[in-house]
């Protein structure tokens, strides 16, 4: 996860041609435009509110708005990265939302009914149950898909309408209320200082990158992703490795569910995790991560979900009145997208031309 | 000097890429009516210049001049407008559509903003019929071959009142009669007139079609000829830079050894092997050290018999035996697992992934078969990489280069490489040089040569009949979705002979 630090933009313009090359490399890199751009908003932040950037320590927990975003943005990295590898085998997981309630659902439901909901034992079984029926809900999606052969979008459309239905009968409407300690330390505790719920996505995303980088699954899926004729004559049996990422984000949906849910003491089957489908597909994108599949990166993913959370506090740091929220987040995400795209580059780089420069003789070599 | 005015005129061009000078103070002009074939290796500029033209890019130095006039197109539209169309070595069609929707597809006619079909149909049909083809134009174009499928993106391309047509690569995938017809297109359009812009990799073809031609290397011209005054060897020894000695001696060493693999070990027998629609019942025996060649006419089945052996498709009748023992080749892993390696025809769709990288794209295969779990580690990719980027004169020698970046031969080289680190016992290679230049297809075909030498099985592929013979020790003969025969490639087996038994059916002459 290296992020370019700004302070090379602003270098003076007689550099070295060393430091001119390093310079092109950090700008190229594909994680700049987002590093950039949070980095921006994370600064703006500090004219309306001075002490943004302070982070203090209060009865032993972390307080600050750092943290806050953090804390906030710790669902969307975790149903982001489950997206991620998806989205890299070319396919889409519109189902996560559902899967969310869905977990929530059953282990607040299996809580409630615990004759002692401060249990621990009663807690993490709960919880168990929960991820395990996330787990039967993603190899229901990877089956549609990798052997059913439905296309992902539908496959998964499948699941985002019935799983909200599911989600309902399972709390039979209501919202569910829960009053169990060790349950709401999973979204609302801390370890050492730390936010709990930190600390889980921070483990379950440096595991995945480890597991997929150090492994050959990215090599695979991003082969898979990049082209499924040339992979199958290659040898690379795309079934298993698109049920296994199915399986995956249901998983990653299903912790974000439990997160969301603990940190509320509540599950709401209607709107828990309500659109954050296409939160978690805008993550991908702002990261780098095209939508057609191959090439991806778990760091830009984690960037974007940090990005749209830093939107979400923005604008009520800066007061924009609510009625335009959605609009501001729009031409920022409409910004960022410009400037990561190839022609617009090109097109941008062409008009750069045309200005009058003092020299265009230092290009050749 | 009463030479004809150029209907097209370049000069001084030039093309940098980001470390590569692509074009480098580039001339070349264009008669009307004439048909003029731009050579050159892999890399030297071809299709750089041809981007050029038609404004795909735009050019750092120099100067287009259209009947005089000087032009800066800034996208292929508007070069079609101004009267330069072309046609690409893939054809850019969409084979969902009816042919007269391809050809009128983004400029239909219309009236009253609604699309007039029945005038749309019979101009097609009359494009077509003035390129000599006579076909329904409301069937979708997938139902046709991939000649008539040519013919009718040239029709496409001529309809605009053309004044230079640019045909990249035409002829790649078509058989002998198919290019005929071709050609006979290509006369008819420039006594009418036009300027063919016309590039291929068969000597051959040029040699039959082309009035002049002009050579490029590394980005330069290097001459303007009339191709009755320049010899096929000295064309060559101009388009590759360097004496004709060092290629003969490359073609004598992959000179046929017979009578040696006959008493080897048998790799792979295949009796009555067969599939429906794909390829009728064959038996065929593959030794130890044995290049067999596939002859046979496109569309003869060579492609369908290559893809049952790797299990690719699945048979529906026969079996294999792999080394004595009877094997039920269930899909590309199992015949891995027997250690044969395909390399497909089509290197795009189904060989190379374009967005990795050469060193990714090198390990796929091995890695792909010995499962996610055991990675081949970073350091060993990379030998691997640069072992085979040396062996096999990948260039540019960079293995983090995405593959999409390479010129066909490299690619075609890249995928080669992909297989032959899996150390395979049968090496199955569909048309491993097809679009690929002189000097990286004599380079593989001693590598196969060499690889034969040292115990490797190898099936090939390859619809130029002097190749197959230049290569194999056996070559079979497919007709009609049927092998016909199976002959030794002795000193007196030639092409006319392979000729006479595909015309023959197989029947003794």
């Amino acid at each position: 996860m290296t992020q370019p630090t700004v302070s090379e933009r602003s270098a003076p313009p007689d550099q070295t041609p060393e430091k001119r090359g390093m310079m092109r490399t950090v700008l190229r890199h594909r994680l700049f435009w987002p590093a950039a751009v949070l980095v921006l908003l994370l600064v703006g932040n500090v004219f309306f509110t001075p002490s943004f950037f302070s982070i203090r320590l209060q009865d032993g927990h972390l307080y600050g708005s750092l943290i806050d975003i953090l804390r906030a943005s710790t669902p969307l990295i975790l149903v982001g990265l489950g997206m991620t590898l998806v989205i890299a085998t070319g396919g889409i997981d519109l189902s996560v939302g559902s899967v969310m309630a869905i977990a929530g659902a059953v282990a607040c439901l299996r809580i409630s009914d615990l004759p002692d909901p401060n249990s621990v034992g009663g807690v993490l079984a709960a919880v168990g149950f929960a991820l395990l029926l996330a787990l039967v809900l993603g190899l229901w999606n990877g089956l549609l898909v990798a052997v059913g052969g439905i296309q992902p979008i539908i496959a998964t459309l499948i699941l985002m309408v019935a799983g909200r239905g599911l989600a309902q009968l399972i709390t039979d409407g209501q919202i569910i209320n829960v009053r169990s300690d060790p349950y709401r330390v999973i979204g609302a505790g801390y370890v050492l200082t730390v936010p709990v719920s930190v600390i889980i996505a921070g483990l379950f995303v440096a595991a995945a990158a480890l597991l997929v980088r150090r492994s050959a699954l990215g090599l695979l899926l991003e082969s898979v992703g990049g082209s499924p004729a040339a992979s199958r004559l290659a040898g690379i049996q795309a079934r298993t490795l698109i049920l296994t990422v199915y399986v995956f984000a249901a998983l990653c949906a299903g912790i974000a569910g439990l997160i969301f849910s603990s940190n509320v003491s509540s599950a709401d089957g209607n709107n828990t995790g309500n659109l954050i489908e296409l939160d978690a597909i805008l993550a991908v994108v702002i990261g780098g991560t095209a939508l057609t599949g191959g090439r991806f990166s778990i760091a830009g993913t984690v960037l974007g979900a940090v990005i749209i959370n830093t939107l979400n506090i923005t604008v009520y740091t800066v007061g924009i009145p609510s009625n335009v929220t959605l609009l501001f987040k729009a031409v920022v995400v409409v910004v960022l997208c410009l400037l990561q795209s190839p022609s617009f580059r090109a097109w941008a780089s062409g008009v750069k031309r045309l200005l009058p420069t003092p020299s265009r003789a230092g290009g050749a070599a | 000097m009463g030479q004809p005015v150029p209907v097209l005129e370049m000069t001084g061009i030039g093309k940098t890429f980001p470390g590569v000078v692509a074009l480098d103070d580039v001339d070349f002009r264009l008669l009307p009516g004439e048909v003029h074939a731009l050579m050159g290796e892999n890399g030297a500029g071809k299709s750089t210049l041809i981007k050029v033209l038609t404004g795909v890019y735009s050019n750092d130095a120099g100067e287009v001049r259209l009947a005089g006039e000087p032009v800066r197109f800034t996208g292929p539209l508007q070069a079609q407008r101004a009267g330069v169309s072309t046609v690409y070595q893939e054809v850019n069609l969409c084979p969902n559509l009816s042919v007269a929707e391809n050809i009128f597809i983004g400029r239909e006619p219309r009236r009253f903003g609604k699309i007039q079909w029945s005038r749309m149909r019979k101009r097609s049909a009359e494009l077509l019929r003035r390129l000599d083809l006579d076909i329904d134009v409301s069937a979708p174009l997938s139902t046709y071959s991939l000649a008539v499928q040519q013919m009718v993106a040239i029709a496409r391309a001529v309809d605009v009142s053309v004044k230079v047509l640019v045909l990249d690569e035409p002829t790649s995938s078509l058989d002998t009669s198919e290019v005929d017809q071709l050609f006979r297109v290509i006369r008819r359009l420039s006594d009418d007139g036009v300027a063919i812009l016309f590039v291929s990799h068969f000597l051959d073809q040029v040699y039959e079609i082309a009035d002049r031609m002009t050579v490029l290397r590394n980005g330069r011209r290097i001459g303007e000829y009339r191709t009755a005054e320049l010899p096929q060897m000295d064309l060559v020894s101009k388009m590759i830079g360097k004496e004709l000695e060092t290629l003969e001696q490359l073609e004598e060493r992959t000179g046929r050894t017979h009578d040696r693999a006959r008493d080897a070990p048998v790799v792979i027998q295949a009796e009555g092997l067969g599939r429906v629609g794909a390829i009728e019942p064959f038996d065929l025996t593959i030794h130890e050290g044995e290049v067999v060649g596939l002859a046979g006419l496109l569309g003869s089945g060579r492609t369908e018999l290559a893809r049952l052996l790797f299990g690719a498709d699945r048979a529906d009748h026969g079996g294999v035996q792999i080394g004595g023992r009877p094997v039920t080749l269930r899909g590309p892993r199992t015949a891995m697992r027997h250690r044969i390696a395909f390399s497909s025809e089509n290197r795009r769709a189904e060989g190379l992934v374009e967005d990795l990288s050469v060193r990714e794209n090198i390990v796929l295969a091995l890695q792909a078969s010995r499962g996610w779990l055991r990675p081949i580690s970073r350091r060993r990719q990379e030998e691997l990489a640069d072992k085979y980027i040396k062996a096999l004169h990948i260039r540019p020698a960079d293995p983090e280069r995405p593959v999409r970046n390479l010129s066909g031969g490299n690619q075609q080289k890249v995928l080669l490489a992909r297989w032959l680190i899996t150390e395979p016992r049968l090496l199955i290679v569909d048309e491993p040089t097809r679009g690929i230049d002189v000097g990286a297809k004599a380079e593989i075909q001693r590598l196969l040569a060499e690889l034969s030498g040292g115990g490797m099985a190898v099936l090939f592929i390859s619809a130029e009949l002097e190749e197959v013979l230049r290569v194999s020790h056996t070559v079979a003969v497919l007709r009609d979705r049927r092998l016909i025969q199976q002959i030794d490639n002795d000193a007196d087996l030639d092409a006319d002979r392979v000729m006479q038994a595909i015309a023959s059916g197989g029947q003794p002459a």
